[in-house]
């Protein structure tokens, strides 16, 4: 009786979370058949997403297949649900489907030797996008197209330094850190400080973790306003961390754009909008937009042209003018 | 002296004031309270009312460990009623009008309320264990939260909406005005009609309970839908407080803040009894410990770590036989059985 209840819950937890799941994502998790690699010359790219957890990612997602389209390759697209096997499985059946490259977006950093091995001696070139991975045989793949995050940090740093390159006085700085440990987080810090560590007028008085989310960048903002009389600057590691320490901003008085100023990265359009209307001063692009780079990439790949092997992704920043222009035509 | 020291309430009391003392020497003006705009401000308002929404779910909470129960479904019934509400104001043509807003309400609490009646019935009427039958939901309601808001952040952009989690009223945020209400209102249901002591004797033995005359279904349903309804204000509660849904990221791990709550507030996770008022100390002392390490500026690698320690000194204050090893060592003989056999007893 016990047995036959279990394997009930275990069937109904089972049904549950796949339906939960399979919600997040449109596409199927294995790869679409068909004649791939046929007689004419069109270029076939099997490309694994992670998946559609963000809008960020779903730009992404646009933006491949967008320029895939205009390039002319024939794009085979698959979404992984943010399951490494579903990624594995995607790219298998692309070695068999003989496509002439393979990209993807890691969902995870490691465990990817055996299967870039089995392309390598398919000999289909992969290409990295987005996402590293940790293998220390960097011949398993041709290129990684990504953003720097570091970079991101450092034009952060950039124009707080062109900003007060007139002023003596000491600029005291708050910063919202990403997820304790992640990558941006730690490199988007490193950058900034960096770059700002050139003139002791500039001071981090306070730095703390909100999660990359809004509801902890309100938070943490509210303890900073609070234990801190006087700040300048604030810089956050993301626009929703941002978004939600203008509430606490306004919530303590104080006009967010102009009594503090605020840095902050990606460029979403919550944060684009923000600008616009004055509330943030500086974003540092983050973009998604790596479709038309990819699929230069794949054509030289694909010739067997020498393609180097870290591609930074074309990003920009956005004052709040730029950010005025640049709204209406944004995509995410 | 003593009948204050051995008050039940007395450990987590003088936790409390331990670690708002930290601020008094750490962060200066961390004790002044404000009038700004026309409400209070200052540091302890921030505690209270980043707190409520945590005081809210681990009220539900209570009530459910009170019957031996647990339910770990709470952080996504917090993401699917913020992500519901967000959802139907932000395809309203006007985001202010006051209607609308109440219609966005009333269904993310509908919906709570079956998420609610769904646990109980898992539980009572087919028996499942409660970690999990809740279980269940907190897989699955997260994905749900995520195919409501199609995987975004969905803003709104609506001042009535935003009175519940980041507003004020007569001076006061208007979230703890909320939590003193389902306050009361649980204390009275508890502690003045019979509906504590059933719950009380559910936990303690439910077949005995049974047998005695008690519906210990009904019993189970109800508090497993009180406990979602709760979640789902404070799911409310915290999208509103910024604007915004994130089925990601709203409610999570917010369970086992609650639980802890609950068990710092001297509830026993083996049922049988519970304390209202020691839960509401135990959701403070947790908003504050997080509120201290943002203003002593615990560098964020380190804030697990300085957490864990003071969780494990709560912990370890409010169990009678380390107090007994540690404090009354030479007094044992006099003090007449210090710890009774009784399983339901935590807090002498």
């Amino acid at each position: 009786m016990l047995k036959r209840i279990s394997a009930l819950i275990l069937a109904g937890v089972t049904a549950l979370t796949m339906a939960g799941c399979s919600g997040g994502g449109d596409g199927d998790s294995s790869a679409s058949g068909g004649s791939a690699g046929g007689g004419d010359d069109k270029i076939v790219m099997g490309f694994s997403q992670v998946g559609a957890e963000s809008g960020w990612r779903t730009a992404n997602t646009k933006s491949v297949q967008e320029s895939a389209k205009e390039a002319g390759i024939d794009l085979k697209f698959s979404d992984a649900q943010q399951k490494q096997e579903n990624q594995i499985k995607a790219i298998r059946s692309y070695i068999q489907q003989k496509v002439d490259v393979i990209a993807f977006s890691p969902v995870v950093e490691s465990g990817w030797d055996t299967v870039l091995k089995e392309a390598q001696n398919a000999k289909i070139p992969v290409i990295l996008t987005d996402r590293a991975v940790d293998s220390k045989d960097t011949s398993l793949y041709k290129t990684f197209l990504g953003s720097d995050f570091v970079e991101e940090g450092k034009k952060a740093g950039q124009w707080l330094v062109d900003e007060y390159k007139d002023s003596k006085d000491t600029v005291n700085i708050v910063e919202l850190q990403g997820t304790t440990g992640s990558a941006p987080a730690n490199d988007r810090k490193a950058g900034f400080s960096e770059i700002i560590s050139a003139d002791p007028k500039f001071k981090v008085i306070a730095s703390q973790s909100g999660d990359f989310t809004r509801a902890k960048g309100k938070e943490v903002m509210e303890a900073f306003l609070k234990s801190n009389p006087k700040i300048d600057v604030l810089y956050a590691h993301n626009d929703d961390m941002g978004l939600g320490a203008i509430e606490a901003i306004e919530g303590a008085g104080k006009v967010p754009g102009k009594d503090i100023k605020i840095i902050t990265v990606d460029a979403v359009h919550d944060g684009m909008q923000a600008l616009a209307d004055g509330k943030i001063n500086y974003i540092v692009e983050c973009s998604p937009l790596l479709g038309p780079q990819l699929m230069d990439l794949a054509k030289k790949v694909v010739k067997g042209e020498q393609v180097p092997p870290r591609v930074v992704t074309e990003e920009t920043t956005f004052t709040q003018e730029q950010a005025k222009e640049a709204l209406p035509n944004r995509k995410y | 002296m003593t009948r204050f020291l051995r008050h039940r309430l007395f450990w987590p009391v003088a936790i409390l004031v331990a670690l708002l003392a930290l601020n008094l020497v750490f962060t200066d003006n961390f004790f002044r309270v404000q009038m700004k705009d026309g409400h209070l401000y200052g540091s302890l308002i921030d505690i209270v009312r980043f707190g409520a929404p945590l005081i809210l779910v681990s009220l539900g909470m209570t009530l459910v460990i009170a019957t031996s129960g647990i339910d770990l479904s709470v952080g996504s019934v917090v993401a699917i009623a913020g992500a519901l509400a967000c959802l139907r104001i932000s395809d309203l043509d006007d985001q202010n009008s006051i209607g609308g807003v109440l219609a966005a309400v009333g269904i993310a609490l509908a919906l709570s309320v079956a998420l609610g009646v769904w646990n109980g019935l898992l539980v009572a009427g087919i028996g499942i264990q409660p970690i999990i039958a809740t279980l269940i939901l907190m897989v699955a309601g997260r994905g749900l939260a995520q195919l409501i808001t199609d995987g975004q952040i969905t803003t709104v952009n609506s001042s009535p909406y935003k009175l519940i989690g980041g507003g004020y009223w007569l001076t006061l945020p208007f979230s703890i005005i909320i939590v003193a209400v389902v306050l009361a209102l649980t204390a009275f249901l508890t502690r003045r009609l019979a509906l504590g002591l059933l719950i009380e004797s559910v936990g303690g033995n439910a077949e005995a309970s049974r047998l005695s005359g008690i519906s210990a279904r009904g019993v189970l349903i109800t508090v497993y839908t009180f406990c979602a309804l709760c979640a789902g204000i404070a799911g409310l509660m915290i999208s509103s407080n910024v604007s915004s849904a994130d089925g990601n990221n709203a409610g999570l791990w917010i369970e086992l803040d609650a639980i802890l709550a609950v068990v710092i507030g001297g509830t026993s996770l083996a049922g049988g009894r519970f304390s209202l008022g020691g839960t509401v100390l135990g959701a403070l002392i947790i908003q504050t410990l997080t509120t201290t390490i943002y203003s002593i500026g615990v560098p964020p690698e380190t804030t697990l770590l300085f957490k864990a320690l003071v969780v494990t000194i709560v912990c370890l204050l409010q169990s009678p036989a380390f107090r007994e090893k540690v404090f009354h060592r030479r007094r044992r003989p006099q003090s007449p059985s210090p710890v009774t056999e009784e399983k339901v007893r935590v807090s002498a």
